[in-house]
């Protein structure tokens, strides 16, 4: 038996069982990073001897006959913004290439304490800015279904690890699509819970507005048993909701007769891939043959989504992005004076795309363009939170391809063209500006790449986002498909 | 053209960034591209609507004000480029 092979929850029976121990499958797992991860290179950084470490912690722990919960024991890895102590945490950027955090993320501990195996950490576009993981300041990510191609981004490393059994699971964090895209593209379960769901604290912040953690899983029953870990109201980020969390992996069923799923016309339009299509319309009336009621609708803003999302999201960041000034932490590249040694460091520091990002971020914030950018966008986002809220009056969920194409090759979108992402972007953006809960699940295949479904619900319905997922899962075979990664 | 050469360098300056005339001009380019995109936003009439700066109703948080262990200063400083005395270091600031 290839123990890689297996989702989360398969390895976690093994466990409890004692048919494995916990050794025996971070050690399955590291044999599989050394095989394979030269080329998938979703890696940053690898922590051996921590993980085997964890591992003989919870046998023993198990051999004491302690209550151990289901994750305990299952190797898995983090984005690279994710705080953690004594790893360091790079943003694969060269202004954090050195970086210990002196905490760690809420997620972090949560996960630690339920007996996670943490291998690594997993590369990234640099600070969560880009599409493809290609502006990472180390080395590009692949795509475990094609070499040569981008895995997305900006979590790439985080679903390209999941796609290649080198985790069992992962966390990645989305700001404007960043776990869906790269959920979509490597053809795994990526869930960007309702913002506020799930603690921000030592999450480095891109654009705290929408920044949100998630996982990538191999299935959906592994999304809702992360999600149960790490979800839930935390003293340290007082944007989390104090709400109570429901037992996400309980709701799974495949019982979604009469269910109201709306399907925006304008995700349909011109600029999706007519194969893509036709493949996210198959998924749709599968929904419908298991008895859900598919209504055509719209989401008349959807077109202003993306230009909104560019003001808001690199406004933020370019006033978060501040505090990188070579003085208390990360690099720093000497000058004269402090002022030079900050424009010194930042020049250094950063990379072509959030010098760009923070550029902009910074006209639309300046006095006397605030009114016509930043201002401007911030009222179109409430023209978009109202679409929702209208569509979400009359039915359960949405559905939408998560993306209108299949994973591109590296180097086809440059970085000299700076709409050339705009795409890619714009089926996931307008969720993240609205704060809503959305996941997209394999549902089909396209030239032998993997295509994303996109379900999109309201407020803190997670819940039903995973129950539909499930019933879908249940009733096709996408999902067990693995990339051939052995032919080299 | 929204943007000029000279702008982007007085922009750059204010994010603390110094552009070399190569970066600065493809940089004059793509801000123009991206500036004439977001200027479709300019299609719809919002005289009438309310920004959303954060999606959650929430107002003021609170929480109990408890005394609680902050970051150790060893611990703060050791991630510092110059440490001195106890205190971050930097170079001459005027």
């Amino acid at each position: 038996m290839n123990l890689c092979e297996l989702t989360a929850h398969e390895l976690g029976e093994l466990l409890k069982s004692r048919q494995v121990s916990a050794v025996e499958a971070t050690e399955a797992a590291i044999n599989r990073i050394e095989a394979v991860d030269s080329r998938v290179q979703a890696f940053v950084t690898r922590t051996v001897e921590e993980a085997f470490a964890q591992a003989r912690a919870v046998d023993a722990a198990r051999s004491r006959g302690e209550t151990l919960g289901p994750l305990a024991g299952i190797p898995m890895a983090l984005k690279d913004n994710i705080c953690t102590v004594r790893i360091r945490t790079t943003c694969s950027s060269r202004m954090l290439a050195d970086w210990v955090p002196p905490y760690e993320a809420t997620v972090v501990s949560r996960l630690k304490e339920a007996g996670a195996i943490l291998l690594g950490k997993l590369n990234m576009d640099e600070f969560a800015m880009g599409a493809t993981t290609e502006t990472s300041a180390f080395f590009p990510t692949r795509n475990p279904w094609d070499l040569e191609r981008v895995p997305g981004g900006s979590s790439g490393g985080s679903a390209a690890a999941v796609a290649a059994g080198e985790a069992f699971y992962t966390l990645g964090s989305d700001t404007g699509g960043s776990i869906r895209q790269p959920a979509a593209f490597c053809g795994v379960v990526g869930l960007k819970p309702t913002y506020g769901r799930v603690s921000r604290h030592g999450l480095i912040a891109f654009a705290p507005s929408m920044d949100q953690i998630g996982p990538l899983t191999r299935d959906v029953t592994d999304c809702a048993l992360i999600l149960n870990a790490v979800a839930g109201h935390d003293s340290s980020d007082c944007t989390t909701a104090d709400l109570p969390v429901p037992d996400y992996r309980a709701a799974l069923n495949t019982d979604i007769k009469g269910l109201k799923i709306g399907v925006p016309r304008e995700y349909f339009a011109d600029g999706l891939d007519p194969e893509v299509a036709a493949i996210v319309r198959r998924a749709i009336d599968k929904l419908a043959e298991l008895g859900a009621i598919c209504e055509e609708t719209s989401l008349p803003h959807t077109e202003y989504a993306l230009p909104t999302y560019y003001l808001v999201a690199y406004a933020e960041a370019s006033s978060n992005l501040a505090r990188y000034d070579g003085v208390s932490f990360g690099l720093r590249v000497p000058g004269r004076d402090i002022e030079e040694m900050n424009i010194n460091t930042r020049t250094e520091g950063f990379g072509p795309e959030v010098k760009r990002r923070l550029m902009l971020g910074t006209y639309a914030l300046e006095a006397g363009n605030y009114e016509a950018f930043y201002l401007k966008a911030a009222k179109v986002r409430t023209l978009i939170r109202q679409d929702f809220e209208a569509a979400f009056n009359k039915y359960d969920l949405l559905v939408t391809p998560t993306e209108p194409m299949v994973a591109f090759r590296l180097g086809e979108k440059g970085n000299k063209k700076p709409l050339a992402m705009a795409a890619a972007d714009s089926y996931t953006s307008a969720v993240s500006l609205a704060g809503l809960p959305a996941l997209s699940l394999p549902c089909g295949f396209s030239q032998g790449l993997p295509v994303g479904l996109q379900l999109i619900g309201p407020s803190f319905a997670e819940a039903r986002l995973l129950q539909v997922a499930y019933a879908f899962e249940q009733n096709t075979e996408y999902h067990r498909r693995r990339p051939a990664l052995e032919v080299a | 053209m929204t943007i000029t050469a000279a702008e982007v360098e007085r922009i750059a300056l204010l994010a603390r960034l110094k552009l070399t005339p190569e970066e600065q001009a493809a940089y004059t380019e793509q801000l123009n591209a991206i500036l004439e995109y977001v200027d479709k936003l300019n299609d719809l009439d919002t005289s009438a609507v309310e920004p959303t700066a954060y999606i959650l109703p929430l107002r003021n948080v609170f929480r109990d004000d408890l005394v609680r262990p902050g970051l150790p200063r060893d611990k703060a400083l050791a991630g510092a480029p110059e440490v001195s005395e106890g205190q971050f270091k930097v170079p001459r600031v005027v």
